[in-house]
């Protein structure tokens, strides 16, 4: 994480625009905040900035060469030039490099929330003509029969984002890196399947990844499903925790869970059951339709009408016969406010008394 | 809790007890991870070496259920030492003199005896609690899950009220609730001893506001009746039951006397998503709606209050749970169900809630805030207890140990007690169904500590009867040093190793919280 502005305020020239920034801000989050495109791909907010890709870098004055602006911190009176033609052209050249690298530049965005950095960023600098084709770092790990997680490392760009967020985010250091350069590699400890690590398949090497080397197998089993993806914004159904989720539908399937950012209570991080737990809800054992039942014990599909008046006959029966003392409601810690609220009222309402519980107590 | 989720990276001494955090709220652990990286000490008090208790500064792997013990040992000591806030307790505490009387005969030496962890850790657990500036207390169910639950609690209440470690950033009581609306449940009022917004039945000027409202002038002042009880009395004094959403008869202590308890109803009406264990028993299933189909509201552990969205249209016919409790109600003539939307139902409940009366179905799906949010301008409030208590001043609570309801003999020598596990989640009614969750954990399994499996006669995989006073069940052996020798752990997860056959040998008595976290058993081979 970036170490927090303090009030401090200071003045830099950005492009020729005076800008206000706080001590302890790095060029680029200046330059975030005065809406200025910097590319990067090793960068994650989140995470203590790493400076390896070098694409986010921009000019200052009085130094020889282009800093990486994720990494230099700014400076009063400092001025900076965010882009100019020769940068653009560094720019460029650099993703040249990475894109000819890659066995494949556009990926399915199920693969990931970071999947499609890598490229808008080649279709925005036109990169995706490959001048170093042929070379390649990283290989892929398919013998990995995890059901979560696809590791397909030909298309690793040695970002270490992965790596960083498992460690800095997670505090798992379930991911390590072998060799240096063109042989990089990013693997678990002794090369293992991800099961046989430390690896807890929070699943945030996979949202953080910028490339889709690393992916959301589950997501992608809905690959060739038609339709797009639509994103809906809730809360995750498991801990008392409340990630923000956001659910990806493909026109009626739920197709799988992406962290939301900024959720309040998680800031992108998921654990397995968030990230992993969703398709519980379009299971084929769902309750469908109401059930009477029957005297031989068998249930019986039923109309709402008729399953209705049957479940309220029988709260009728037992209120004249046993008296409003009799009847008791439990209340569910998983459903919503609006079941709980009814639940009480229900009975508070109905019967005058406060016989009502949760599973709180179990 | 009192502190917001985002304290957690903040403290400079963390003390967790009775928290399995890093398996049950795991993205809550990562605030802890990132203060430990920062520097921060960690205290873990947990009978289980959990993954938290390996990073921890000092481990106390104390006896199941003698938590009270060791946080009087603790508050002894910080007051020996003279880490008190004497400003703090002057300013905002009672009882204070007596407390500090009482404290001075549970000496670490006295409190190690029954915890069984060594006096000097103990001693040194209380130096660093005492001396944090601040200290964060971080607990779960294995806090409150004991016959002595209140009084667990009470005891953490009394070492932050004597450090002065209350509305401070970093600081704070802080129990992690267990399920994604649990806290919600309860602001909701569906819990026997409060009404929506947590005020309590015995409440005149409440109990006449509800009375009017709900049209219900013979409404109860008083009279509580928690589920314990009510299952209890089923086919005595309780007749009916309206049941949502919950595997009652897997997840609640003592499986036999519960499936028997439902079966003696004369109407039982069961909401669900699944065939259950519970709706099984039911005359009546009604399909509802699920998570990613249902919009709503519900409040995360820090009192945080969310929209929930809906994302895709439900299977068959299943409605909302509100729905189908309004039709129920409407059927029976009770006014004041005609609602027609989600919102409907939840501006009610901030309309009649002093906790919730800022906010509304509009604004909630605008912004999340932190709960007391009384006027619609409010900002929310993420910490309590800053400057002044609700209730006045916080008292101390001068309280003593008592043994579990069930403690080790020669007939049931062993220690058992419960929990989670990260990959699956309460009864598996939906993990069970997440695909790829088996490929981490299929079965359930007895952990137990690997010397006790040599001493035992088991090997990894090896199948074991366990039996309680209460009933038996079969389940696989596997030794692990997360156990300590004589102590084994279970989840109750599996409907096909009812660990709930076992447990519920006591109950707190205010709470009627059941004692999950420990009871006695006895081990023997089994042919599986
Ligand atoms: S796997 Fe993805 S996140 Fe990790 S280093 Fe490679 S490209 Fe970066
Ligand atoms: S993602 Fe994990 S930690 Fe977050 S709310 Fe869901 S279950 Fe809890
Ligand atoms: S983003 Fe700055 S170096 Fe990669």
């Amino acid at each position: 994480m970036n170490s927090a502005p303090s009030s401090v305020r200071s003045i830099l020239s950005l492009d020729g625009q005076e800008i206000q920034f706080h001590d302890g801000e790095t060029i680029y989050q200046v330059a975030r905040r005065a809406r200025r495109e910097v590319p990067t791909l090793c960068y994650d907010e989140r995470l203590e900035a790493f400076g390896a890709c070098r694409l986010c870098v921009v000019e200052v004055e009085g130094m020889r060469t282009p800093v990486a602006s994720c990494t230099t911190k700014a400076a009063p009176g400092m001025k900076v030039r965010t882009t100019s033609p020769s940068i653009e052209k560094h720019r460029r050249t650099l993703l040249e490099l990475v894109v000819s690298e890659n066995r494949q530049v556009e990926v399915n965005p199920l693969r990931g929330y970071a999947s499609q950095e890598l490229t808008t960023l080649a279709d925005r600098y036109r990169a995706r003509n490959g001048r170093f084709q042929g070379k390649q770092s990283g290989r892929s790990h398919r013998q990995d029969d995890n059901p979560f997680i696809l590791r397909d490392y030909d298309l690793c760009i040695s970002c270490y984002r992965c790596v960083r967020v498992c460690a800095e985010q997670e505090g798992d250091y379930a991911i390590s890196v072998r060799n240096r350069g063109f042989a990089t590699q990013i693997t678990t400890e002794f090369d293992h399947k991800l099961k046989d690590s430390a690896c807890t398949f929070c699943g945030q090497c996979v949202q953080t990844c910028p490339t889709g080397a690393l992916a959301d197998k589950k997501a992608m089993r809905a690959a060739d499903a038609p339709g797009e993806i639509r994103k809906t914004r809730t809360i995750c159904p498991y801990c008392g925790v409340g990630c923000s989720v956001d659910l990806m539908t493909k026109g009626d399937r739920l197709v799988g869970v992406q962290p939301a950012m900024d959720g309040p209570a998680n800031q992108g991080a998921l654990c397995i059951k968030g990230q992993f737990a969703f398709d519980f809800v379009q299971h084929e054992d769902r309750l469908k339709h109401p059930l009477i039942r029957q005297p031989d014990g068998t249930f019986k599909e039923a109309s709402w009408e008729e399953a209705l008046d049957v479940a309220a006959e029988g709260f009728r029966q037992v209120l004249r016969k046993q008296g409003r003392r009799a009847v008791y409601g439990i209340a569910s810690g998983r459903a919503p406010h609006e079941a709980a609220y009814t639940m009480q009222k229900f009975i508070r309402a109905g019967f005058g008394t406060h016989y009502i519980d949760n599973c709180s107590r179990a | 809790m009192s502190n917001p989720l985002a304290d957690m990276a903040k403290p400079d001494v963390i003390f967790c007890i009775g928290t399995n955090m890093t398996e049950c709220h795991p993205v809550a652990a990562t605030g802890l991870k990132k203060a430990i990286a920062r520097g921060a000490s960690l205290v873990v008090a947990d009978p289980r070496r959990t993954r938290l208790a390996e990073m921890a500064d000092v481990y106390l792997p104390i006896r199941v259920g003698s938590d009270v013990a060791l946080l009087l040992a603790m508050a002894h000591v910080i007051e020996r030492e003279g880490l008190i806030d004497r400003a703090f307790i002057e300013n905002r505490t009672e009882g204070w003199e007596e407390w500090r009387r009482h404290l001075k005969a549970f000496s670490p030496e006295w409190a190690s005896a029954i915890c069984q962890v060594p006096p000097v850790d103990i001693e040194r657990a209380a130096l660093l609690y005492g001396r944090g500036k601040p200290s964060g207390i971080y607990y779960t169910l294995g806090i409150t899950e004991h016959i002595c639950g209140v009084d667990n609690v009470q005891s953490l209440c009394n070492l932050a009220l004597m450090t002065g470690n209350l509305g401070v950033e970093g600081g704070g009581i802080n129990p992690m609730r267990g399920q994604n609306n649990i806290q919600g449940c309860g602001d909701c009022g569906a819990e026997t001893f409060v009404f929506p917004g947590s005020v309590r039945i015995d409440d005149a000027a409440a109990r006449d506001k509800f009375a009017q409202a709900y049209q219900r002038p013979d409404l109860d002042l008083g009279q509580p009746m928690t589920k314990v009880t009510a299952l209890q009395e089923c086919g005595k004094s309780i007749h009916a039951m309206l049941i949502d959403g919950e595997n009652t008869v897997v997840s609640d202590p003592d499986r036999i006397h519960c499936e028997h308890a439902l079966k003696s109803l004369e109407h039982l009406v069961v909401i669900e998503i699944f065939m259950t264990e519970t709706a099984r028993l039911a005359h009546v299933v009604l399909p509802a709606t699920a998570w990613a189909e249902t919009e709503g509201v519900a409040t995360n552990t820090e009192r945080r209050v969310q929209r929930l969205r809906a994302a895709v249209p439900p299977p068959g016919v299943a409605k909302p749970d509100w729905w189908i409790i309004s039709q129920i109600a409407r059927r029976l003539d009770v006014p004041g169900f005609e609602y027609e939307s989600a919102g409907d139902v939840f501006d009610e409940l901030c309309s009649l809630s002093p906790t919730y009366g800022g906010l509304s179905w509009e604004r909630v799906s605008r912004e999340s805030l932190n709960w007391p949010v009384p006027t619609p301008d409010h900002p929310g409030t993420p910490m309590l207890h800053v400057g002044e208590f609700t209730n006045g001043r916080g008292k101390f609570r001068v309280l003593g140990y008592r043994d579990p309801a069930e403690v080790i003999d020669s007939e049931y020598p062993v220690w058992l007690t419960t929990g989670r596990r990260l990959q699956s989640y309460h009864t598996r009614t939906q993990t069970g169904r997440a695909s790829g969750i088996d490929y981490l954990l299929s079965e359930e399994s007895l952990e137990i500590h690997p010397q006790d499996a040599v001493a035992w006669g088991f090997r990894d995989g090896d199948w074991a009867k366990v039996t309680s006073r209460r009933g038996s069940v079969k389940i696989k052996v596997r030794a692990t040093e997360r156990s300590p020798r004589g102590t084994v752990f279970a989840s109750f997860s599996f409907a096909d190793v009812p660990v709930n056959n076992l447990t519920g040998s006591g109950y707190d008595p205010t709470t009627h919280t059941a004692e999950l976290k420990v009871c006695a058993v006895r081990i023997e081979k089994s042919s599986g």
